[in-house]
């Protein structure tokens, strides 16, 4: 590439010169940029011009209609079941999958045969695709030739359909999503611990330390910043949650297994109501930064 | 415990608590795996009554039928084509933005890097019904481009700072020199940097790879003709037809999740790096 090359005699006045540096300024930085404030920041800002209309996609938004569709977003039963769901998967997340992945990661951190093979095992359900996961577990669930309804028979009973039924649908979601993710968090927190200096840990076991006690006061205190971000990622996580939910219910049965993203798509985008989802949307938008900056002011300040 | 073991270390009562709570995972796990690799050898009135088990015929037409079919390899082609398009759009403007971060110094450099990494605070989601208006108006709709762009830009963030922390420990006294003898930016980018971050760029790959050969949402929304759809959208339509042929969609399943598996077995390292490491330090 010629032009990107200064005359030798500016060169050796400058050195390294700003000519240079321009012509990198101007071929390398604008792609990025563009495809970035074309693709993502544009569609935000748009999204919250959209919500202000009743429009359905097509000719120009020409019907305000203020911030109505903000209040029929929060007029909606499903919006707030949908909210409450997302907020089942974070406290799923919490008390259920980190306590296990953690648990995991302690003991698989160490080193005996098979452990290598275990975390990758425990980690490949992470790396399906989220439909194949759900459509895998919809057959699990299947009421008459799953697996559950086969463990169901044998005991005698009539299977049930538990993704058919209002009161089972989000307990089964809430299964897969902690089968399927469990293992990256496990990963997480073994990244961390082979990260852990050993001598802070035999110094405490030489002082008289129990292995318990190490553990309590030694290690898992060194996994806080760890443990800081695994919720984070859980909580981010569900907020996206989408593609799982869609082979299982399709956010059904009567939107009682809805996510925020599944609740947007079946009411705005399925039915192009621009106004209507772009406000959904615009709510999604505010509570993702909203919980991002005040977590990290508060949680993560030191990283 | 034989009294040879316990003389080299006392017994342990935590050692086969692990064991027995090691191998539940494992089974919570795999049971699923297995029973819709197995399942795609049944027929359907074997898998209702036994739906646990090795199948007693093997019906290996299940999975030839589906081999045989031109549509499985054509799923697979389309996603195919949209991953690579977005690895290797991804990998070109991200490497070449932290590329300019990293080594170029000039006004304004970290606020543009903090506008770039906005993109990490909110999913694709928030935004899909003004991106498809968007992808409509540029004519992209029900194109490959239509789904690689938007999923190139909203990789971009965190490729970008992953990238960038690579290139800042090459060394500038290396840049340097490398100016002073004639070298331009650009041609040290394309001879030095690149070379030199076979791994990051393996790892950004790796990682961009997976998330555009399992997403879902973006070519749902970009896509309506059968003929372009990625296999997640494919496997669905597949489902809907054969609504409870359960035997046949199993097969399906595991045909399809057979290359992301394969992948993980090949690339196990740059994967989980790139998933975990990427994630702890974005």
């Amino acid at each position: 590439m010629g032009v990107a090359q200064p005359s030798r005699t500016a060169q050796a006045v400058r050195g390294p010169s700003w000519d240079g540096r321009f012509t990198v300024l101007i071929l390398f930085l604008p792609p990025a940029l563009v495809l970035f404030t074309l693709f993502v920041v544009l569609p935000i800002g748009e999204a919250a011009w959209y919500s202000a209309f009743n429009w359905n996609g097509f000719g120009k938004p020409t019907n305000w209609i203020g911030l109505d569709n903000y209040r029929f977003v929060l007029e909606t039963r499903a919006f707030w079941l949908a909210l409450r769901n997302n907020g089942l998967i974070i406290a799923v997340s919490l008390c259920v999958q980190l306590p296990l992945a953690l648990a995991l990661a302690l003991m698989l951190a160490e080193r005996f045969r098979g452990a290598v093979a275990l975390r990758m095992l425990f980690f490949m359900p992470y790396i399906l695709a989220e439909i194949a996961t759900g459509l895998i577990f919809s057959f699990v669930y299947d009421g008459d030739y799953g697996l559950v309804a086969s463990i169901w028979r044998s005991f005698g009973a009539d299977p049930p359909h538990l993704l058919a039924s209002t009161d089972t649908a989000m307990l089964a979601v809430l299964i897969v999503i902690v089968w399927k993710y469990f293992g990256f968090h496990m990963m997480l927190f073994i990244a961390a611990l082979q990260s852990i200096d050993k001598s802070l840990v035999e110094a405490a076991r030489i002082d008289g330390a129990t292995r318990a006690q190490s553990l309590r006061h030694v290690v898992i205190p060194l996994l806080y910043p760890t443990i800081r971000l695994s919720v984070f990622f859980a909580v981010v996580g569900s907020l996206q949650l989408f593609d799982l939910v869609m082979p299982l219910t399709r956010g059904g049965p009567a939107d009682s297994s809805n996510t925020m993203v599944s609740f947007l798509y079946n009411n705005g985008i399925s039915r192009m109501r621009v106004g209507y989802g772009s406000a959904i949307g615009v709510i999604l938008f505010v509570i993702c930064v909203t919980f991002a900056f005040t977590y990290k002011r508060w949680f993560m300040r030191d990283e | 415990m034989s009294n040879a073991e316990t003389t080299r270390a006392p017994f342990d009562p935590a050692v086969p608590f692990k064991a027995v709570f090691l191998a539940t995972v494992a089974v919570f796990v795999l049971v699923p795996l297995l029973a819709t690799l197995l399942g795609g050898f049944k027929s359907l009135g074997e898998l209702r009554v036994n739906p646990f088990g090795l199948p007693q015929h093997w019906e290996w037409q299940n999975y030839a039928e589906i081999l045989f079919s031109g549509r499985y390899w054509q799923l697979l082609r389309n996603s195919l084509i949209i991953s690579t398009l977005t690895v290797a759009l991804t990998l070109i403007v991200a490497s070449m933005a932290a590329f300019t971060f990293a080594h170029v110094r000039f006004f304004g450099s970290s606020m543009l890097l903090s506008y770039l990494t906005l993109g990490l605070l909110f999913p694709a989601a928030t935004a899909v019904l003004p991106l498809f208006i968007k992808v409509r108006d540029l004519g992209l709709l029900d194109t490959y481009f239509g789904v690689a762009l938007p999923q190139v830009a909203f990789s971009l963030a965190m490729s970008v700072l992953l990238l960038r922390r690579f290139f800042k420990d090459i060394p500038y006294e290396l840049l340097e020199a490398a100016l002073v003898d004639g070298c331009s930016y650009v041609k040290f980018f394309r001879y030095v940097t690149l070379p030199l971050s076979r791994p990051i760029l393996a790892t950004v790959g790796t990682i961009t790879f997976v998330n555009s050969w399992n997403a879902y949402l973006l070519p749902l929304v970009m896509l309506n003709t059968d003929a372009l759809y990625p296999w997640p959208l494919g496997i669905m339509v597949y489902q809907g037809e054969y609504s409870s042929e359960w035997h046949l969609i199993l097969a399906f399943i595991t045909l399809t999740i057979l290359p992301t598996i394969t992948l993980f077995l090949l690339a196990q390292k740059h994967i989980v790096a790139g998933l975990t490491s990427g994630a702890i330090k974005g």
